[in-house]
């Protein structure tokens, strides 16, 4: 083999191997720099336990401001929302959560509104049946009842009507 | 000679009061939200854990991986310390309880914890190095220490006697070394 050969194939040997191990140290380094509305994206769906009722991502107090730079860091590192939001349930609870999570005493959230949403419309409906049925109870009584006042009274005026032509 | 019948009148039964399964459901429901809201209320009106109460026991997992259960620590006085890097006033006081650490560490009765509330680990980990803390250290994880402490915020700090019992609740910064001493000098002295 000629030595221009071999440096060639030397110097293509290094070059591959330079190569592959720039592109193994590269996927283990941040890939990109997450936006700001992306880190906001994930951060809207968290709550931090020391402000209450404020979604992290209007949180100004300096936690939050840790907590979107730890979003910002994850995201950078490939991670997806929800791999990032298990991982601060992990660290810091459900309660960082806009939603729970459908478990334990979590599932009334989900199943209370609905059921009362359904027992209101089954009580409305009720409410509508009885209140129709002194009507359609007038309706279906309306002959004129012999025995009462009201019908001797009718009667009499009647035939005093008669007498009278 | 025929005794007049009294007119007996046939009392009518007063028809049974129908309560339909529905109605009994909605009150089942209707009371079971009220006793969960009650419970709930109860649980967020609690301070924290009284002095004289039996202080809740933990596990801490410390930054380094090592865990540590207060249980393996009865008989001794502990010192758990809840604080945060986002925390200024937690700042103030970090120094003398490291101070403090020191002074007791080589007597071996005495054990203080660090429980990072609500934090994140790199600028946690500065922190405890810019203040040189050497005590365990380690995060709140799923806040579970804080809420069975029912902590109000950082920092705060909890001395547990030999026997387990809550015997001083610091709410806020310590002021002083001195501070820290004169609560635990006199706990070792029992």
């Amino acid at each position: 083999m000629k030595t221009s050969h071999r440096i060639l194939y030397t110097s293509l040997i290094i070059t591959i191997i330079i190569a592959l191990s720039f592109t193994a140290t590269s996927a283990q380094e941040p890939t990109r720099q997450p936006s700001d509305n992306e880190v906001n994206a994930v951060a809207k769906q968290l709550y931090c336990p020391v402000c209450e009722n404020i979604p992290l991502d209007v949180c100004p107090t300096q936690a939050c401001a840790q907590w979107r730079g730890l979003i910002r860091e994850k995201l950078s590192l490939g991670w997806t929302d929800e791999q990032i939001k298990t991982y601060f349930v992990e660290q810091y609870g459900d309660r960082v959560l806009a939603e729970p999570p459908p478990r334990g005493l979590n599932w009334l959230v989900y199943i209370i509104p609905p059921v009362l949403f359904a027992v209101g419309i089954f009580i409305l409906y009720r409410a509508f049946v009885v209140w129709r049925q002194p009507a359609t109870q007038i309706e279906t009584s309306a002959k004129p009842d012999p025995a009462a006042p009201d019908a001797e009274y009718i009667k009499r005026i009647e035939e005093e009507l008669q007498r009278r032509q | 000679m025929n005794e007049k019948q009294p007119d007996t009148q046939i009392e009518e039964a007063p028809p049974e009061r129908k309560f339909p399964v529905w109605q009994s459901l909605a009150w089942i429901l209707v009371i079971g939200l009220l006793v969960i809201l009650a419970l709930g209320l109860i649980r967020a009106q609690k301070g924290p854990v009284g002095v004289g109460e039996i202080a809740p026991e933990f596990t801490l997992t410390t930054f380094d991986g090592e865990e540590i259960q207060t249980i393996d620590h009865s008989g001794q006085v502990i010192v758990v310390n809840f604080w945060a890097s986002w925390c200024k006033p937690c700042e103030q006081e970090a120094a003398d309880l490291e101070t403090a650490w020191r002074y007791y560490q080589s007597r071996g009765d005495v054990i203080f914890l660090g429980v990072d509330y609500v934090d994140t680990q790199t600028p946690a980990l500065a922190y405890l190095e810019k203040f040189d803390i050497t005590y365990p250290n380690g995060p709140d994880l799923r806040t579970r220490i804080s809420q069975d402490f029912r902590i109000s915020g950082v920092p705060e700090t909890y001395f547990i006697d030999r026997d387990g019992r809550l015997a001083y609740i610091k709410i806020g910064p310590f002021q002083t070394l001195d501070q820290i001493l004169g609560i635990i000098d006199p706990l070792l002295s029992e």
